[in-house]
């Protein structure tokens, strides 16, 4: 089924910028996400692509139609709102059949499609169900059986899972990626959720403010995120603040506040630059007492926090920085809050960014 | 078969249209140009027209004045009306959407009737009640109130009284109850959270039911006419006005001159108050700084809800519905005597009696008819703001003004631009033409309040699906808004059924088209000759009509229109 494309593509509201020169491929079958903080624009790119607006400029193409200047109706595509907005005044067939109905297919063939869809979805006992009488999950599934009945090619979703309970949300997540992959369509999936987006996703592309700041597998962003601003949204990080004292071959050494001397791998950064190190928390090890280590830094426990599958501490260093630390909650001995210990970690672990001219907490405000 | 394939080709015809923007924007110029040129400008043309015959009358002290003094008694009896409206229509809402009883549902139904019963009807049956011997006033010995002010008063609260209660009931039944429990869980008593969160949040509709009765009051021809006695509002002045030329008692410029003279200030009055209400409106805000635990409190439960509920229903009973409802004993009486043998038979009165019966609905359904097809894509226009921004809203304006200037003003003028631009008009066309200036505001008002309130993305969703714009309207706005339409009709057809004042203004002294309630007010002022029995069942007859409708109406809709 068909690859979608958009080039160049701004959006203004007024004078406001919701979007500025987009460039975006998404692969023929592949399951995409748009991830961002609310009012990054990626609802408004998803309604772009779904011709529900107009751009100010620039292309949007589906397969090797240019489409910016097509109804919605006629881009074969199914949009999921987060809303559902099913007809509240037809039933859950009704519904499904609405679009083989209004393209003037004949009876017999949209209720065999009716049928393969509400199969697809496990909806065929509800059929005579009205929108109202349904609980969360089967509204989602209806909505997404009717985009499928009317034949799309293409599924956009929009934030479909916002409104469901923890636990649905976890389980329909699967099945969605799992129709679409079984349907071999192209799906983009808009969601503010980076672990929804981590877990269903073939690429991820994160944007900030309108723009697209990186795009990637999950792994990708996960390991090699280009900005701090991917390394904070995109799992969890320590970022600590220092001076890059040595650069040679891709190997650095920073000179961190309160003194601490570390290695970490840089390919871009030179000398005496002011660099921000971020380091995950899972990655930093932890022993009890001073233990002489290849980036070592010395602290005392200040809290601890129970989370299930692992433990949270956090570690005020004597430079009085705080950094989070998780360890597997079942497998290693706990350590209790006051006891002084010493973290380290691998240098090939860290990323180093130049610290931005925004200032920190502006560049990973979300 | 072969219908359906008819069906089906004209159905694409009209989608393939609808997709295309130059058709689209057709539609909704011709329904802009067709509401300025029937609706928005004859009345303003018919007022310049007839500029000249100003200063005749204004050489004519005693009938300037005479028209000065009418109007202030129209503004003050209005203001006055409104307010009593308000303090007695918000207890009574609140008893409907917040009381336990399942009484109340019968209570909501009952708070209608007023509105539904022709105004001519229901003058006369508070005439009967108030004032002729074989109502109230048998009790005390006399006449209990005289036809004048104080009749005038109390007629126009009993009309006005259901539609702030409506306007109210339905503003409680959208309001999100969180607000006021949230308030409730902060130490707030009943009353002191209807006062300082209920209140300022359903201020936008405690407006509109200040406005609309304040413009149905002094819009209102016929039945103050029978109930004023030597009392003259706007609307009476302009009907005596008519009567004394129609009578050969004042020359046809005089009458002329009097009749813009009078129209004009009336109207150019109305627009400003009412500019003044909804620009001021949204800025005013009720003093909510203290608050009086002590004595809110002791408003608030048991004993003083309980006694506010009894009095709210003694004015609703003993002020409203049995004053409105009382020309049913008449009624009931006269079905024993020969009268109704008569009647039926369509001898003597009634022949022209069951003639204006059937010119009136005929009319109320071709102007509610007609003001669906013009209105409705007014609607769309203004609900989805098709032509920009400040346009749709300066439309939205523009569509009430009809609402709030004197409909026998409005008639008045209008009749004057036909009779001037085409004189050989039919007066058929003109009524129609009248009528549906009347009943357009409300058809277009409720038309887009209903499709505001659809959801975006119901449409967006169903464009998505593979529907023509056309498809989208028709398969999805329309079913889910079906009832509010089918509401807003009902009220432009009992508001064309009801009118006097207009078709008084329109029609000649022996036209053919005389309505039902023009019909009813003759025989009330003498004009024929007409026994207190014989109106009572005309009148009674009205009223069981109007009751019938309502009661089909109600059963077609009820229970029907949420979602």
């Amino acid at each position: 089924m068909p690859n979608i494309r958009v080039v160049n593509l701004t959006k203004k509201f007024g004078n406001v910028t919701a979007l500025e020169n987009i460039s975006l491929e998404v692969h023929d079958q592949e399951y995409f996400s748009l991830l961002g903080p609310s009012g990054c624009g990626k609802t408004t790119l998803l309604r772009l692509i779904a011709g529900l607006i107009e751009p100010t400029s620039g292309e949007v193409w589906i397969g090797d139609k240019r489409v910016d200047k097509v109804p919605p109706e006629d881009r074969e595509i199914g949009f999921v709102f987060q809303t559902f907005a099913l007809f509240p005044h037809m039933s859950v067939w009704d519904n499904v059949l609405y679009g083989p109905k209004v393209k003037n297919f004949n009876l017999k063939e949209a209720e065999t499609i009716g049928d393969e869809v509400l199969e697809l979805v496990k909806l065929h006992e509800r059929l005579d169900a009205y929108p109202s009488e349904l609980s969360g999950g089967m509204m989602q599934r209806t909505a997404v059986a009717r985009a499928l009945a009317a034949g799309a090619k293409t599924l956009l979703l929009d934030e479909p899972l916002g409104q469901l309970d923890a636990k649905v949300r976890n389980e329909i997540r699967y099945e969605i990626r799992k129709m679409a992959k079984d349907l071999k369509l192209t799906a983009i999936h808009v969601t503010h959720d980076q672990s929804e987006a981590m877990s269903i996703s073939d690429r991820i592309a994160v944007m900030k403010k309108g723009k697209i700041v990186q795009i990637g597998t999950p792994q990708e962003l996960y390991m090699n995120p280009n900005s701090l601003f991917v390394a904070h949204f995109i799992g969890e990080s320590n970022f600590m603040e220092g001076i890059l004292t040595r650069a040679q071959d891709g190997a650095v050494e920073i000179e961190l506040r309160g003194g601490f001397k570390v290695h970490a791998v840089s390919e871009k950064l030179r000398d005496e630059e002011r660099v921000i190190l971020a380091v995950r928390p899972e990655v930093v090890t932890m022993e009890t007492g001073t233990v002489e280590r290849e980036n070592a830094l010395a602290g005392t426990v200040e809290k601890i926090t129970f989370e299930g599958t692992f433990m949270r501490y956090e570690i005020r260093l004597s430079s009085q920085d705080v950094v989070v630390v998780n360890r597997p909650s079942l497998t290693e001995e706990w350590i209790d809050v006051g006891r002084s210990v010493t973290l380290s970690f691998p240098p090939e672990k860290t990323h180093v960014f130049a610290y931005p001219e925004a200032g920190l907490s502006e560049e990973i405000a979300v | 078969m072969k219908r359906n394939k008819v069906q089906r080709s004209i159905a694409n015809g009209l989608n393939t249209l609808s997709s295309n923007k130059i058709a689209k924007y057709a539609v909704y110029l011709s329904a802009l140009v067709l509401f300025f040129v029937l609706i928005l400008l004859p009345p303003i043309f018919g007022i310049i027209i007839k500029w000249n015959s100003i200063p005749t009358v204004l050489s004519q002290p005693n009938i300037v004045n005479g028209a000065l003094g009418a109007i202030g008694n129209s503004f003050w009896v209005a203001l006055l009306v409104s307010a009593l409206d308000l303090v007695a229509g918000i207890p009574m809402a609140w008893l409907i959407t917040r009381g336990k009883s399942r009484w109340l549902s019968v209570l909501d139904t009952l708070a209608d009737i007023p509105f539904i019963v022709p105004t001519a009807a229901l003058g006369y049956s508070l005439l009967l009640f108030w004032y002729k011997p074989q109502g109230l006033a048998s009790l005390f010995g006399g006449s209990l109130i005289s036809p004048g002010w104080l009749l005038v008063l109390l007629l126009h609260f009993t009309f006005s009284y259901p539609v702030v209660v409506r306007v109210l009931v339905g503003a409680l039944l959208d309001y999100k109850m969180e607000y006021e429990r949230a308030s409730r869980t902060l130490g707030a008593v009943p009353f002191m959270a209807f006062r300082t969160v209920t209140s300022p949040i359903i201020k936008p509709s405690l407006i509109a039911a200040f406005v609309l009765s304040f413009a149905r009051s002094l819009s209102e021809t016929g039945a103050t006419f029978i109930v004023a006695g030597l009392f003259q509002n706007g609307p009476v002045f302009l009907q005596t006005m008519k009567n004394n030329f129609t009578g050969g008692l004042v020359s046809q410029a005089t009458y002329e001159g009097a009749t813009v003279f009078a129209s004009l200030i009336l109207i150019v009055a109305s627009c400003a108050i009412f500019a003044f209400i909804w620009i001021l409106g949204p800025r005013f805000k009720f003093p909510f700084r203290g608050v009086w635990p002590g004595a809110e409190r002791r408003l608030s439960y048991r004993k003083a809800a309980g006694s506010r509920n009894t009095v709210t229903l003694l004015v609703f009973f003993g002020i409203v519905l049995i004053p409105a409802l009382f020309v049913a004993l008449p009624a009931f009486q006269a079905v024993f005597t020969p009268i109704l043998p008569a009647a039926l038979s369509g001898s003597g009165i009634w022949g022209s009696y069951w003639q204006s019966l059937l010119i009136s609905y005929l009319l109320g359904a071709t102007v509610t008819v007609l003001g669906f097809l013009m209105g409705l894509p007014m609607a769309v226009l203004i609900a989805r703001r098709k032509i920009g921004k400040t346009p749709s809203a300066v439309v939205d304006i523009l569509v009430n003004v009809p609402l709030i200037v004197p409909s026998i003003a409005l008639g008045a003028s209008l009749s004057f631009f036909w009779a001037q631009s085409f004189p050989g008009m039919p007066e058929l066309l003109l009524l129609i033409f009248a009528h549906l200036s009347i009943t357009y505001p409300y058809i277009v008002k409720s038309m887009s309040a209903a499709f505001e309130r659809v959801n975006l993305d119901m449409e967006e969703a169903a464009r998505t699906l593979g529907a023509k714009p056309f498809s989208v309207f028709t398969t999805i706005v329309l079913p889910l808004t079906k009832y509010s339409i089918l509401s807003g009709a009902i009220m432009a057809f009992t508001r064309s059924v009801s009118e006097t004042g207009a078709t008084v203004a329109v029609l000649s002294a022996n036209s053919p088209f005389q309505t039902a309630p023009v019909v009813i007010v003759n025989w009330v002022k003498g004009v024929v000759t007409a026994s207190s029995l014989e109106i009572g069942l005309g009148a009674g007859l009205l009223v069981l009509l109007s009751f019938v409708i309502l009661f089909v109406l109600r059963l077609v809709t009820r229970g029907k229109g949420r979602y």
